[in-house]
């Protein structure tokens, strides 16, 4: 049987890890290869490299790109494991580029709404498989909007109908952020993930507001998404990946068996 | 001696593949090339993307008549992974109809199950028959795929280990020499390694 999946995500700005809270806040976390390291060590399903650095307030630009793809193509060498990779995404290039470093599957967002035929090309050039349409989510009351430029712009066209376009033009996954809960510890927003799902028929990853490891288990639980991704709550907790792997499987999830065979 | 020859015809997982085998043994190389094609022990043909693209590339960057003497007609080792499985077939209908090298008589067809594609994930085998790919592998380890076309055997005797996705996937076969995984043994971690380190023992 096919497995649900935990997923770690690793946002870097400038270079350095970082953790961020409602897509604002960032924590210096340091060095990204141990980090790295840690998280790779086989109890992870995938993990999901995001640059956050912001291309209009960066010191140095293209240092901040060279040390990204370094620490993609460090990560790759050993992994053996999916690595998705997103952030300042804008052409074909950009997507060959990373591949080229080691990237498996490459997650896009702002081109999305910039480039209307962007997903079209990209999943023909590549293959649906290899691209993950990455959607930032921002309630209003009882309203959501999709925002841009990692939270910065927000996109008035129907979120629905943004969700819709994504899997018609080939995304093969869709991960879904919910800026709201992003570093609030305070669980996934379960009744938004129900009310989108309804209009996804692809494999789709959700990721904001995981803080402990029960509120993965809800994940499973309750909605049909495919994929539980986090930050924060990885970064804290030595072997925090097993923890939650083990805690999930012990509790009865469809997981994978966190370290099964030695070698 | 062990000499790993992992063909390249511009497939994006090539470096993976190499990375993998590499971690094991480091006689590995990614080439094309008649001279290493034959001092090769194993040949590794890596696989992602579509059928019809992965036959045109193979076609024009691999020299398939040395590749066939040596694995055909010598009989070395060879693994096809994931679209490098699926083209050993004799067609596919993804995208229209394409002609594989007709290696192990079969087609590949679209997954029927009504659940989302690609089928894209962790999961674990059904084990048919005893393999030597299979040493220390049991039905509990998972692996990873990302496919959303499966192998139709003509010969069932060849299935060596299921996957359920909806339905059955053949997710190992294996004719004499030839083995072909629907797995990306490269993305599956230990697993994954186990049954390369597998691969690299038979002779």
């Amino acid at each position: 049987m096919k497995k649900k999946r935990v997923i770690a995500l690793l946002l870097i700005k400038d270079g350095i890890l970082v953790q961020s809270k409602k897509f604002e806040r960032h924590q210096n976390l340091g060095n990204p290869y141990f980090a790295v390291k840690r998280l790779s060590e086989w109890a992870s399903d995938e993990l999901i490299y995001l640059d956050i650095t912001d291309k209009n307030h960066s010191l140095n630009l293209s240092s901040s790109k060279k040390s990204f793809l370094g620490i993609i193509e460090e990560v790759s060498k050993s992994a053996l494991m999916p690595i998705t990779v997103g952030g300042g995404i804008s052409s074909i290039a950009d997507i060959e580029e990373r591949l080229a470093h080691g990237a498996d599957k490459i997650s896009i967002n702002s081109v999305i709404f910039e480039k209307q035929e962007f997903i079209l090309d990209a999943a023909k050039k590549f293959g649906s498989q290899c691209i993950v349409a990455s959607i930032d989510i921002k309630k209003n009351g009882d309203n959501f909007y999709i925002f841009s430029e990692y939270g910065r712009k927000l996109i008035k066209e129907d979120p629905l109908n943004i969700l819709k376009r994504v899997q018609d033009q080939g995304a093969g996954e869709i991960l879904i952020n919910f800026i709201d809960h992003d570093g609030m510890k305070n669980g996934y927003d379960i009744n938004l993930i129900n009310k989108l799902s309804e209009c996804i028929k692809i494999p789709f990853i959700v990721c904001g507001g995981a803080g402990q490891w029960s509120d993965f288990k809800e994940i499973f639980d309750k909605t049909s998404a495919d994929a539980a991704a986090a930050a924060n709550i990885f970064h804290h907790i030595d072997q925090s990946m097993y923890l939650a792997k083990n805690y999930l499987f012990e509790n009865g999830c469809n997981v994978r068996k966190p370290q099964l065979l030695e070698i | 001696m062990t000499k790993i020859c992992v063909l390249d015809y511009g497939s994006g997982n090539v470096r993976s593949v190499f990375n993998l085998f590499n971690s094991i043994n480091q006689s590995v190389i990614i080439s094309n090339q008649y001279k290493d094609i034959k001092n090769a022990s194993h040949i590794v043909l890596p696989g992602v993307g579509s059928f019809g693209s992965a036959m045109n590339n193979i076609k024009l960057n691999i020299p398939l008549g040395i590749l066939e003497e040596e694995v055909l007609t010598k009989g070395k080792p060879f693994l096809g992974i994931c679209v490098g499985m699926q083209v050993m077939a004799t067609e596919s209908s993804e995208f229209g109809k394409h002609l594989g090298l007709n290696w192990i008589s079969g087609e590949v067809k679209k997954i029927s199950a009504d659940l989302p594609l690609p089928h894209i994930g962790w999961n674990n085998l059904k084990i048919f028959q005893n393999s030597k790919l299979l040493e220390g592998i049991n039905e509990d380890l998972d692996f990873y795929f990302v496919h959303s076309f499966k192998f139709h055997l003509n010969d069932s005797s060849l299935l060596v280990a299921s996957s359920e996705y909806g339905e059955s996937i053949p997710s190992i076969i294996n004719k004499e020499n030839l083995f072909g995984v629907q797995f990306h043994p490269e993305k599956s971690q230990v697993a994954g390694k186990k049954l390369a380190i597998n691969f690299l023992k038979i002779k």
